[in-house]
């Protein structure tokens, strides 16, 4: 069979797969949702390229394309942290293609092949043709604008072919990050200046026309690298294997003093520790912690508001992550739970201990917001305790609409989906994050910031009165939602 | 012990399931054979109000399962792997379940001991979690952990499937144990006639969702059920 007609099929199996899903509902919803959010971010990508010449002209009155390319290193760098947690890898079902007429090197290719299309290769394109057209139009050589061009083009895709292989060695992601990070620090405390060193790279694509073929045979090579990889893993004990690691007994009996919550409890932490998605996501939760520097130290965020924001993160990063997956995070044994002496109120009970605590620990490790002010740290308290009283509640009960099974191990498969923070888990967080900036700006304007921050405590203590009700409320909805729970959970992703 | 009452379960306009009134006893070990698709994991699934019944009910000492938990504490079942917690050591499944029902670390371990030579030494203390198991090996786990706490009722679906020859001769001395021990109901579906017939006292003969034949076990039943599936064909 040609090589299209194949790559025919395999569009055809995963359209299908998409199209019987059980996620399907909220799948086109958030597919919709998702295409305005690339229609959104496509305009505001073409009016950057069509502005930013102009605007680093006027504004800062030195040459923009040098100063473009200083600053390249840091936007790619963003793009690879940005593909490592958004980007999705193709998913494709590949044991059962292995001993059908079809060479497995057309897997391969498909499967690479198809990553090319993403918005994260796409959508850059937004940014430099335009910008590549007003340069050209201010004068530049077309012919030198056309090579330096090309050659991020390359980089882009090279890019692409690294987030794929990077993607299944975390360990070689969060040291780049690492080293990244670091030197941005040196340089905003101006002991080194790595842009010093890396702008005249991007610069002599510019300059020297002919280097723009260096990106493009790395990216030749890099193609071959990724594809020899994998067809060389398209093995039963190979690449398709799940790795097996040697089993450590946890005693973790000191937590039978909880109760019979603690049952639960030991598991949950057996589950995070042992299980590469669930890791994942207390390493996200860590890295929320961070996010809030973006909001205290720059001037972009000037209005108060933004601070309850960052507060509701900080603390918030593992109630986000692992909260709003309850109980996904059981469905692999989901009817074992249900046929079970379990009660509802009894498992509710040892989630919510886990977010409320895992909450609590977020806020005293972000006590070092207070080298940025009264105010940031009272954002980082007046968040946690909004998140312990009504952001908890809400995780849950949002928990029992979402009936995604979740592969615990998927992380570990190359052609598996990857992620473990995803799109739909950032929007389905926007209702709990709204409001109180809203609560917090009413204070902020009729008494004053004090008061805001005071005031979105106090919502969140009234929220904590509510937690017999709500936990009612979602008792309810398992109950009513068990039969299609259960059938969903049957369902692997 | 068990009490089935025109029990219907329809997908749509297709009926993969209905029976008339049936009622195990107490103490009783009951199988149920049937060819694929003949509704044997359905009747599981609705005895454990996994899925919900279209019409008539199932009910555990008379109370209707989907309507009251209070079967849960004397039912115990082991359908497929996603009875399985997989991230688990067999231990820590055990004690899981153990705490589940009321029973103690220790209690679990003696529990434990007693099937050593079920387990062939590849169950306990090997330093895997079960979703590294093997599909047999798997199934150990599963089956014995059912017989933590005493539970009144056991429900298998399958339980001899995968198992090598050792253990399904162990299994089935296993079951018979089980259910003279305080009159333990045991209910077990399986495809392998002679497994059935050696282990049950009743066998029920479900087709494409309909009960054919309910007999009580005589020396002639293995005969007579062979008959009758090979007249399917």
């Amino acid at each position: 069979m040609r090589l299209y007609m194949i790559f025919q099929r395999f569009i055809y199996l995963q359209w299908r797969a998409f199209r019987r899903s059980a996620s399907f509902g909220t799948g086109v919803l958030f597919k919709i949702l998702m295409v305005f959010g690339v229609l959104y971010f496509m305009a505001v990508f073409a009016l950057l390229g069509l502005g930013a010449f102009y605007l680093v002209e006027d504004e800062l009155g030195v040459d923009p394309l040098p100063f473009i390319n200083d600053y390249l290193i840091y936007a790619t760098s963003f793009w690879v942290v940005m593909r490592y947690f958004l980007q999705k890898m193709p998913v494709i079902n590949i044991q059962p293609l292995l001993l059908l007429p079809i060479k497995n090197k057309q897997v391969v290719h498909y499967m690479l092949v198809r990553t090319l299309w993403s918005f994260f290769n796409v959508g850059n394109a937004f940014f430099f043709i335009p910008f590549s057209i007003v340069l050209i139009n201010e004068g530049y050589d077309p012919l030198q604008v056309l090579s330096w061009h090309l050659a991020l083009i390359a980089i882009v895709y090279c890019l692409n072919f690294i987030n794929i292989m990077v993607n299944d060695r975390d360990g070689w992601f969060y040291g780049l990050a690492g080293v990244l990070v670091g030197f941005a620090f040196l340089q905003r405390y101006e002991i080194f200046d790595i842009t010093q060193w890396t702008g005249p790279v991007f610069y002599a694509f510019f300059e020297e026309p002919a280097l723009a073929l260096l990106p493009w045979v790395t990216l030749v090579y890099l193609y071959r690298y990724t594809f020899k990889y994998f067809s060389n893993q398209m093995y039963l004990d190979a690449a398709l294997q799940t790795p097996k690691s040697e089993a450590k007994q946890l005693h973790l009996d000191w937590l039978n003093r909880l109760g019979r919550t603690a049952i639960f409890i030991k598991n949950d932490i057996k589950l995070i520790m042992r299980n590469k998605r669930s890791k994942t996501t207390v390493i996200m939760s860590f890295v929320f912690l961070f996010y809030g520097l973006l909001f205290f130290t720059g001037s972009i965020y000037e209005n108060a508001s933004w601070k309850i924001f960052a507060g509701i993160f900080v603390s918030g990063g593992f109630l986000f992550t692992f909260g709003q997956y309850v109980p996904s995070w059981d469905s692999a044994y989901y009817p074992l739970m249900m046929s079970q002496n379990i009660s509802y109120r009894e498992y509710l009970e040892s989630k919510w201990t886990m977010v409320v605590f895992a909450t609590f620990v977020s806020t005293i490790l972000s006590s070092f917001y207070l080298l940025f002010g009264w105010e940031a740290y009272a954002a980082v308290l007046a968040g946690a305790v909004y998140n312990i009283g009504v952001n908890a509640h809400l995780v849950l009960l949002s928990g029992a609409f979402i009936k995604t099974p979740i592969d615990l191990s998927s992380n570990k498969k190359p052609f598996g989906d990857k992620q473990s923070f995803n799109t739909k888990t950032l929007l389905l967080s926007l209702p709990k994050l709204l409001l109180p900036m809203l609560v917090f700006a009413i204070g902020d304007w009729t008494i004053g910031e004090w008061a805001g921050y005071v005031l979105v405590a106090f919502v969140g203590v009234l929220g904590y009165f509510f937690k017999n009700k709500v936990f009612h409320l979602i008792e309810r909805l398992y109950k009513s939602e068990k039969y299609n729970t259960l059938s969903a959970y049957k369902q692997k992703t | 012990m068990i009490q089935i009452q025109q029990l219907v379960k329809r997908y749509g306009d297709q009926t993969v399931l209905e029976l008339p009134d049936l009622e195990i006893p107490k103490g009783q070990i009951f199988g149920l054979v049937g060819n694929n698709g003949a509704g044997k994991t359905t009747l599981f699934s609705l005895l454990l109000d996994l899925i919900q019944a279209t019409e008539g009910t199932v009910a555990i000492n008379n109370i209707p399962v989907h309507q009251s938990e209070s079967w849960k504490p004397v039912t115990a079942a082991f359908l497929d792997e996603s009875f399985l917690i997989g991230y688990l050591t067999p231990e820590e499944y055990f004690y899981f379940i153990g705490d589940l029902r009321g029973v103690s670390k220790s209690e679990v371990d003696s529990l434990m001991e007693g099937f050593s030579d079920f387990f062939g030494g590849e169950i306990l203390n090997q330093k895997k979690y079960i979703r590294d198991l093997s599909k047999g090996n798997q199934k150990k786990v599963g089956i014995v952990a059912t017989f933590i706490g005493n539970p009144e009722i056991l429900v298998l679906d399958e339980p001899f499937a995968n198992l090598d020859p050792t253990t399904q001769i162990r299994l089935k001395e296993l079951l018979k144990e089980k259910s003279q021990e305080q009159g333990r109901t045991v209910l077990i579906s399986s495809h392998d006639l002679q497994h059935v017939t050696e282990v049950c006292e009743r066998i029920a003969v479900l087709e494409k969702g309909h009960l054919v034949q309910d007999i009580v076990k005589t020396p002639q039943t293995l005969k007579e059920l062979k008959a009758f599936f090979a007249k399917q064909i």
